[in-house]
């Protein structure tokens, strides 16, 4: 079970939280003009990367605020946790948070 | 009067405590300090189970957790355990323990047969004898379950409480043999919070068996004592004995089963202590101290009663004062097992011979074998064993000098006990699960631990390391250094403790070596000719299977293991698989690390289910919730469903009624008069800010910035992917502040979908969601007089059509409660929804009830409910959509707006949503106006002789409906708004096939007349 560090609450239990799926997607403004493709590229076309993984996860049972997270998916260590809206931190590749 | 075998004196069980217990039916006594297997030993007793595949004899072969023989089932009726290992079960007054695996009794088992036909069931003998024909495999199955089978099932629910338990320290050391102490007492002391887990019932570890070490310059245990008393007085230091320590997870996590109660006899168990506790502990750092497993070695007949481990015979000589045998030969290929000889020696057991597999015999413990006069046969091996329930002899041969071969004449030697030793191997198993790596020693022939994955460290026996000096040091080392990690700052500094073996040449640094790695000893016939060379005795694998797989072309040691099954059962092959990897390479001829290892999984052992469980069963579950007017309900008869948690009524049932003559009652009642429901479980979400009306008009599918205060709308909400998520009605209670409702079992989920796109998506909105679902209580009025009934209880709300039409809500007093009635309809008749504070719900329901009594009242419930908004065509989502099923598909396309973007809209307008064929939402009315569809049945549209049909679609919801005094249905049928009046066939289980026909789905009032009147 992960341990996860909430940037609102702290470290807490994985059991506490729910997963979202790759962070950085943004929600086209402008669906009207792109193509059945594109439009299917967004809602299911996600990355499965093997390796460091930027998600999104939200603290369900805590305060309720979603938030990234850098995790390796090889190792499941985290490497970073940020806000929302915010760029991925430099990584450091030895280091968990 | 004492066990035959128990000495005298010694050990560390208690003579002035006798217990007496029972196996296989018979009464024996031990003493308090035994284990099972102790007891058993003292009593002679060597034969204790069957093997799994060939129903040999098995005895007790180890003293610990590496157990593979002696499983056993204790208890009996519900409260058993089955595959128990007898070395591990601490014996209690009254305790009832049995064999498993044979029939009928240990000492005559009919499967024995398999022994003698064990040439036809050679590796892989399941998958390739009962995979044809696969319809008989059920029948096979049963045969091989009834033969194979370990153990019994419990015959009733347990009665035993379990519990769970969630604990973090800094430093967690696994084990409490020397290392484990060491670690421990360094880490305690310098301040860090630490668990100490152990799964004896004692501390000490390996020192238990060798008592005649010192530590300190005291004797080992009185070392050991003083390290608990210390440990003990430090409040940062938490022992848990008699712990499992079976699993290590992802950032540190580990799984621990703390058995509370086992050890007691049953009327002197605390009733308030759960039997086991499961601990979820989160660790800064570990220190694994779990020491080391002797090796078994690889040789014909190997697994006859009498035949165990050398450092087993040490533990039950010295720890329990059993003497495991009156004649041993002891069966080495290293030095270390020179001690089992000179114990047993010391303790007035015949030493018939030392036989070495090593060319020439020398090392500190030889050396003293030798002085003492001990018979040496080095250069020598077993080739054969006799004896059937007990070993009674062994053949010895001169080996040839590179060991592949003996000489075909040997000598018989008489005994009635084998002492062997084929070696070491680190209990690397946390390790491995934690990710670490692992690497083989050349010098130690073993696999010990690489490189961490995670926050932890090995130290002493565990990582290689078998002296007792280097076990006390790095353990000390370990645990200061954990502490450390884990960010203590250090508030003192002891040194490491100090060991010394006053009797021993070569101190208290020796580990086992010198040692010959003979991996298979030859026997007196060619392998898999006579005589069975076992490699794991659980799962009765031998040297002959390994290499038969290894014939039929396997090649990965991972395939090797799941064909000839090794390794795989309940002991993991804590005994096998060293030797099974390294048999396989000496075929191949390569280097042993080319092999590599099988993984090693959770649990170390057995954990019992009932501690997953813990608490969370019956009542607790899940839990369960009421609304305020529950009781009320119960008082009234209503029998109740479950609507995701929540307890709803489902129907009312008068005296002598059926549900379908009462839902028939309260359909009824709510068009021709008045029903009342509780709707307080329907989810409410208060949405306020300056953007709450953007938000909403983003959310939902219809237009929302011109919705007046004081008016309700009706919304539906739809995943990304175009697909109807939730449906409800939203009132604006203020210019920036909205109520809405949403279905009862989808509050949670819809709340989690507002809350995301508001924080993902469009931080920039202003808007604030609250849950008031369990803040208001709801009670829904139904019928034609529901505007009298509510005129009588309110004198500040204008309760005409003009002044409260439907879809607006106002505020006022009804029955002297502040409320908000909201003038909405699921039924399809005049309805109003009363919300009042939760705390007033029931007085409410009360004054309804009272003040309604002269329109007969009815309560309904969710039955009623499904059938009226059926008779309406009102979809339930997740009964008549099924998140594959869009607005458009329901035939509610007036309800998406053209003009804004909504979550789901660029979806709706993909190709695949074009297509004729999808499935769309219609009525089905039976020809026979009696005959109710099944709900879920498939349609098709003609009946074919075979079993498969083309299916066209599903019935979602069907019920009888009074109203229109015949069945009604809702399906979904690929371009069923195409085909309104068409036959359609549904074929039932029975053979009886259903005919009805395609309809438009609402079927009762088609102009709403009776709502908005």
């Amino acid at each position: 079970m992960l341990e996860i560090k909430c940037p609102y609450c702290g470290p807490r239990f994985e059991t506490e939280f729910s997963y979202g799926g790759e962070a950085h997607i943004e929600r086209p403004k402008d669906s009207e003009n792109l193509s059945d493709e594109q439009w299917g590229e967004y809602v299911f076309m996600n990355s499965n990367t093997k390796g460091v993984f930027l998600e999104r996860w939200v603290h369900t049972s805590g305060c309720r605020r979603w938030f990234n997270v850098a995790r390796d998916t090889v190792s499941y260590q985290i490497l970073a946790v940020y806000e929302t809206g915010t760029k991925a931190p430099k990584l450091d590749l030895r280091k968990d948070v | 009067m004492p066990a035959r075998f128990r000495l005298t004196e010694g050990g560390r069980i208690d003579r002035s405590k006798p217990i007496s217990f029972t196996f296989n039916g018979k009464v024996y006594q031990g003493f308090e300090g035994d284990t099972l297997a102790s007891a058993l030993l003292a009593n002679g007793v060597h034969l204790v189970g069957r093997s799994f595949k060939y129903h040999r004899p098995r005895g007790i072969m180890s003293a610990g957790a590496e157990e593979a023989n002696a499983l056993i089932q204790v208890g009996e009726g519900a409260r058993t355990d089955p595959n128990l290992r007898a070395t591990q079960i601490e014996l209690v007054d009254g305790l009832k323990a049995a064999s498993q695996n044979c029939w009928p009794s240990v000492e005559f088992d009919v499967s024995i047969v398999n022994n003698i036909a064990s040439r036809l069931i050679p590796s892989g003998f399941y998958y390739k004898t009962f995979m044809w024909p696969a319809s008989l495999w059920m029948t096979y199955e049963k045969i091989i379950r009834n033969a194979a089978g370990l153990g019994k099932a419990p015959e009733g629910p347990d009665p035993d409480s379990y519990d769970k338990t969630f604990a973090h320290c800094d430093v967690l050391v696994v084990g409490a043999g020397p290392t484990g102490l060491a670690a421990a007492l360094s880490a305690g002391r310098s301040g860090a919070r630490v668990i100490l887990s152990e799964q004896d019932a004692t501390l000490g570890g390996s020192l238990l068996s060798e008592p005649d070490l010192q530590i300190d310059g005291q004797p080992a245990l009185e070392w050991v004592a003083a390290a608990r008393a210390e440990l003990e007085g430090l409040d940062n230091v938490r022992i848990l004995t008699r712990t499992q320590t079976y699993g290590y997870f992802d950032h540190n996590f580990i799984g621990l089963m703390e058995n509370l109660t086992d050890h007691l006899p049953q009327s002197a168990k605390p009733p308030k202590l759960p039997r086991h506790r499961l601990w979820k502990l989160r660790a800064k750092q570990v220190v694994i101290a779990t020491g080391a497993i002797e090796r078994p070695l690889v040789f014909s007949d190997n697994d006859r009663p009498g035949i165990m481990l050398a450092s087993a015979c040490r533990t039950y000589l010295n720890r329990f004062g059993v003497k495991p045998g009156s004649k041993a030969v002891v069966f080495t290929n290293n030095d270390g097992a020179y001690a089992a000889a000179l114990d047993m020696h010391k303790a007035g057991i015949q030493i018939a011979a030392i036989v070495d597999l090593r060319a020439y015999a020398e090392g500190p413990l030889t050396e003293q074998a030798r002085d003492a006069g001990l018979r040496i046969l080095d250069g020598h091996a077993i080739t054969a064993t006799a004896g059937d329930k007990r070993v009674k002899a062994v053949q010895v041969t001169r080996l040839s000098d590179d060991g592949e071969s003996a000489k075909a004449v040997g000598e018989h030697i008489e005994c009635d006990l084998v002492a062997v030793s084929g070696g070491w191997n680190p209990t690397v198993h946390l390790h491995s699960q934690s990710r670490g790596k692992i690497l083989f020693d050349e010098t130690y022939a073993c696999f010990v631990p690489g490189d961490s994955a995670q926050a932890s460290t090995t130290a002493g026996a565990c990582s290689g390391s078998f002296g007792l000096g280097a076990c006390l040091s790095q353990g000390h080392d370990a645990g200061l250094a954990a502490a450390k990690a884990a960010g203590v700052k250090s508030r003192k500094k002891g040194s490491a403790p100090q060991a010394e073996d006053p009797n021993a040449p070569g101190g208290a640094d020796r580990d086992f070596l010198p040692a010959r790695w003979l991996w298979l000893v030859p026997g007196d016939k060619p392998l898999g000719h006579g005589g069975k060379h076992f490699v794991d005795v659980q799962n009765d694998v031998t040297a002959a299977d390994l290499h038969l797989a290894l014939r039929e072309g396997y090649r990965s040691i991972e395939h090797v293991k799941r064909y000839t099954t090794t390794g795989m059962g309940t002991d993991q092959g804590k005994t096998s698989n060293v030797n099974a990897i390294a048999i396989v390479s000496q075929y191949f001829g390569c280097p042993i690390p080319d092999v590599g290892v099988t993984t090693f999984r959770p649990p170390y052992t057995p954990v019992t289910f009932g501690v997953f469980a813990g608490r969370d069963i019956g009542d607790l579950l899940d839990p369960a919730r009421k609304t305020p007017m529950h009781a009320l309900h119960e008082h009234a008869g209503a029998t109740f469903e479950d609507v995701g948690q929540w307890k709803r009524p489902w129907y009312f049932p008068h005296e002598g009624e059926d549900m379908h003559q009462a839902v028939n009652r309260e359909v009824r009642a709510c068009r021709e008069s008045l029903g009342v429901m509780d709707a307080s479980t329907l989810g409410k979400i208060d949405i306020q800010g300056k953007d709450a009306a953007e938000f909403l008009n983003r959310v939902y599918t219809n237009a929302w910035l011109k919705l007046k205060v004081g008016a309700c709308r009706y919304g539906l909400m739809l995943g990304e992917n175009g697909m109807v998520m939730d449906d409800g009605v939203t009132s604006r209670l203020g210019e920036n502040h909205f109520l809405m409702t949403t279905t009862s079992g989808n509050a949670a989920p819809v709340l989690a979908h507002l809350e995301e796109y508001l924080q993902t998506e469009w931080p920039e909105l202003e808007v604030y969601l609250t849950s008031v679902t369990e803040q208001f209580a709801t009670v829904s009025i139904a019928g034609p007089n529901a505007r009298k009934l509510l005129a009588e209880l309110t004198d500040d709300i204008d309760l005409s059509a003009e002044a409260f039409p439907f879809m607006t809500w106002r505020n006022g007093r009804v029955a002297g409660i502040p409320a908000r009635v909201f003038r909405i309809s699921f039924t399809g008749d005049l309805s109003y929804e009363i919300n009042v504070p939760a705390s007033y719900g029931a007085a409410l329901w009360q004054a309804v009830m009272t003040t309604g009594e002269k329109y007969a009242i009815t309560p309904y419930g969710t039955e009623a409910m499904h059938v009226l908004r059926a008779e309406k065509g009102f979809i339930i989502v997740g009964q008549d959509t099924d998140g594959s099923v869009t607005p458009i598909d329901l035939g509610m396309d007036w309800i998406v707006s053209k003009t804004k973007d909504f979550v789901g809209r660029r979806s709706l307008y993909r190709s695949d949503m074009d297509k004729p064929d999808r499935k769309q939402l219609v009525g089905l009315l039976t020809d026979a106006p009696d005959t109710v569809l099944p709900e879920g049945a498939q349609l098709v549209e003609k009946i074919e002789s075979g079993p498969t049909m083309a299916m066209v679609g599903h019935v979602t919801s069907s019920y009888h409906s009074p109203n229109c005094e015949r069945s009604i249905a809702m399906a979904l049928i690929k371009g069923g708004r195409a085909r309104m009046g068409q036959k359609l066939y549904s074929p039932q289980a029975d053979g009886k096939v259903i005919t009805c026909s395609v309809s438009d789905v609402v079927f009762y009032d088609k102009e709403g007349e009776r709502t908005r009147g």
